[in-house]
């Protein structure tokens, strides 16, 4: 028994290939088949998208309607641990740490998308002018894209909020800006391999005009990568709006973002309140991971390679 | 050799131009008042008309920003990086006591990060699917969504304030003289930030690793090797590891700047004097010239990163040192060489 199921493994991690005239059944004996599944991995990808987005929606929705209450002050129930009352425990002012986690992530979502999506336009517009411009253009697009990769990108980051005065549009216009130098390899890479490709050049043969060749070819081919890269752009830009803002450059203390809630929590660490940055950092990393979801889910329904998985 | 060095030394003064205006420029557009910031504001207030302008036209408030560069870039190219604000001392001076302990943070993690993600990536390849694997990637996905800082406070809260194990924060005892300070009570206060630095950096390699183990475990040469008998971890000690070790040494090469990023997070949360601390006290207190002498040295140390890792594919990789005698001077691609 041990011995078939070490045949077993063997044949499963190196499998003999298939030779064209012989047929594979006869070759190699079947000693695992795979196992069934209950959902198909193309309609499983898509639920998780579909679900992941609306739980992120729900959190920004719950969110925004929960802003006034978060920010109520109970000094009659300050610094709770966590209870059934209190889940997420109160902090020194005996605010609900659970309804301000909560309205600190609509915060952090919306600056991160739309920070994101600024972003992914701009790898866009760059990733065109480099794949479809002059040859200077190119030359100037990746320059500017080691330049951006050639200073860490808090320091960037601190830089740009510095530049702007602090404050929220520190955070956002700074988010925004710094994300586009990998987004713009790739698109600039998928837009060259599509313009090398065969069905490109038979379409300008058959006498295309290039904004009809731009419209039926590279449009359809670009803007799934393009939207995947959107969404995966997301978990990049929250974690760096937090970390900035935890920093003290972000938002103001009166927007309760994430960041400023754990940058807050600091100070009473060393108190025991340990509840004030466990949770809500954990908040902010199943939120991260949920975008994660959403966006390889995705790639895995628009990736022609992955298609027959 | 001569064309590859002359290139080198090139790129770097263009690199170091190119981020020195970029900062000057940032610096230049932010609203804070130079006069306030230097002075303060109840010094300013209390000052009459005419000592505010003679003030301002001594710092050079109303030049315009290409001589005030020209100036600066000048000062730079001597080596003069300008008065810090806030330490009340040149910014080399400042920037070179807090480079010690940011090195040494730094450095510990990016080597404990690298060794660990690399045995974790081949480990993970080596046991696909089973238990260890999925464990290896849900811990990578886990750090990759954390907040560098956030994990940084968890560490923190448990060891330092929980279990008492480890100082609470700066990189030496409060209160101690300079001239007791021993090695170990220097280990014990880097310990819980390079231990955060190192967690968090871990995930990248260890799932880039897995993905070229797996690529060496599916080519030829490799089935070729465990035809004859070897086991897996032997073919892969034997065969798998140089091929593997050349494109993680670029990445880890290439995290150097992650490794940075990270560590002013970090020191912040742990009040470790270093670079990136000094980098957020520059900022938020308007102290111009450190924080661009450390964006500076920053944009310096990933270059510097960057070109070792160039330099090190010759080492790892004997056909490439070949290949540069004869001349040709670009760079090699990790992905042609892992097929062997």
């Amino acid at each position: 028994m041990a011995d078939l199921q070490g045949a077993a493994d063997a044949v499963r991690t190196a499998p003999v290939p298939c030779v064209a005239d012989a047929p594979c059944a006869d070759a190699v004996p079947l000693l695992s088949a795979p196992r069934e599944r209950r959902l198909p991995n193309r309609r499983a990808a898509l639920a998780l998208a579909v679900l992941g987005a609306a739980a992120l929606i729900a959190v920004v929705a719950a969110g925004l309607a929960l802003a006034p209450e978060a920010s109520r002050v109970d000094f009659a129930s300050k610094a709770l641990a966590p209870s059934g009352a209190h889940p997420f425990g109160t902090d020194w002012l005996g605010r609900d740490m659970l309804l301000r986690t909560v309205s600190g992530l609509a915060v952090s979502v919306v600056v991160g998308l739309s920070a994101a999506v600024a972003s992914a336009l701009i790898a866009l517009a760059l990733a065109t002018a480099a794949a479809l411009g002059p040859r200077w253009a190119d030359a100037v697009v990746s320059w500017l894209i080691d330049l951006m990769m050639g200073i860490p990108h808090i320091v960037l980051l601190i830089l740009i909020s510095f530049a702007l005065g602090k404050g929220f549009w520190g955070v956002a216009v700074g988010v925004a800006l710094t994300h586009w130098p990998s987004l713009t390899r790739i698109l600039r890479a998928e837009i060259l391999q599509c313009r090398q490709s065969g069905y490109v050049a038979a379409a300008r043969r058959l006498g295309a005009s290039p904004p009809a060749i731009a419209w039926r070819h590279l449009v359809p081919y670009v803007l799934p990568q393009f939207i995947v890269g959107l969404v995966l752009l997301f978990p990049h830009a929250i974690l760096h709006e937090a970390a900035i803002t935890f920093l003290g450059f972000g938002l103001p203390p009166d927007l309760p973002a994430i960041g400023v809630i754990l940058s807050e929590a600091m100070g009473y660490l060393s108190a025991g309140m340990w509840w004030l940055a466990v949770f809500p950092g954990l908040a902010l990393v199943a939120v991260v991971m949920l975008f994660d979801l959403v966006g390889s889910s995705l790639r895995k329904l628009v990736d022609p390679h992955g298609a027959q998985e | 050799m001569a064309r590859f060095v002359l290139g080198t030394i090139g790129r770097f003064v263009l690199l170091m131009l190119a981020v020195s205006l970029a900062v000057f420029v940032l610096v230049d557009l932010s609203p804070i008042d130079p006069l306030q910031a230097n002075l303060g504001q109840a010094a300013l207030l209390g000052m009459s008309d005419e000592k505010r302008a003679a003030l301002a036209e001594r710092w050079g408030a109303h030049t315009p920003w290409p001589e005030r560069y020209a100036a600066w870039a000048g000062a730079l190219a001597q080596g003069d990086l300008g008065t810090s604000l806030r330490y009340n001392q040149p910014v080399a001076q400042v920037i070179a006591e807090r480079a010690g302990n940011s090195l040494a943070l730094m450095g510990i993690a990016w080597v404990v990060s690298g060794v660990l993600g690399f045995a974790l990536g081949v480990a993970a390849a080596l046991r696909r699917g089973r238990r260890l694997d999925r464990a290896v990637r849900a811990y990578c996905f886990v750090l990759a969504s954390s907040p560098t800082f956030w994990v940084g406070l968890l560490l923190l809260t448990v060891f330092a304030v929980g279990l008492g194990w480890l100082p609470l924060g700066f990189s030496v005892p409060v209160g101690k003289a300079a001239a007791d300070v021993t090695l170990l009570d220097a280990l014990r206060h880097v310990a819980l930030p390079a231990l955060t630095l190192s967690l968090t950096g871990v995930a990248n390699i260890a799932l880039h690793t897995r993905a070229k183990a797996l690529d060496v475990m599916g080519s030829e040469w490799f089935r070729f090797a465990r035809a004859r008998g070897l086991s897996p971890a032997r073919a892969m000690t034997r065969h798998g590891l140089r091929n593997l070790a050349l494109p993680a040494v670029t990445l880890q090469f290439a995290q150097v700047a992650e490794i940075f990023g990270g560590s002013v997070l970090v020191e912040e949360v742990f009040s470790y004097p270093g670079l990136g601390q000094a980098a957020v006290t520059a900022g938020l207190g308007g102290d111009v010239e450190l924080l661009a002498g450390i964006a500076l040295v920053s944009a310096a140390l990933v270059f510097a990163g960057n070109l070792t890792a160039n330099l090190v594919y010759g080492l790892v990789d004997p056909r490439l040192r070949v290949s540069r005698a004869t001349a040709s001077a670009r760079p090699p691609r990790g992905e042609g060489i892992a097929r062997g």
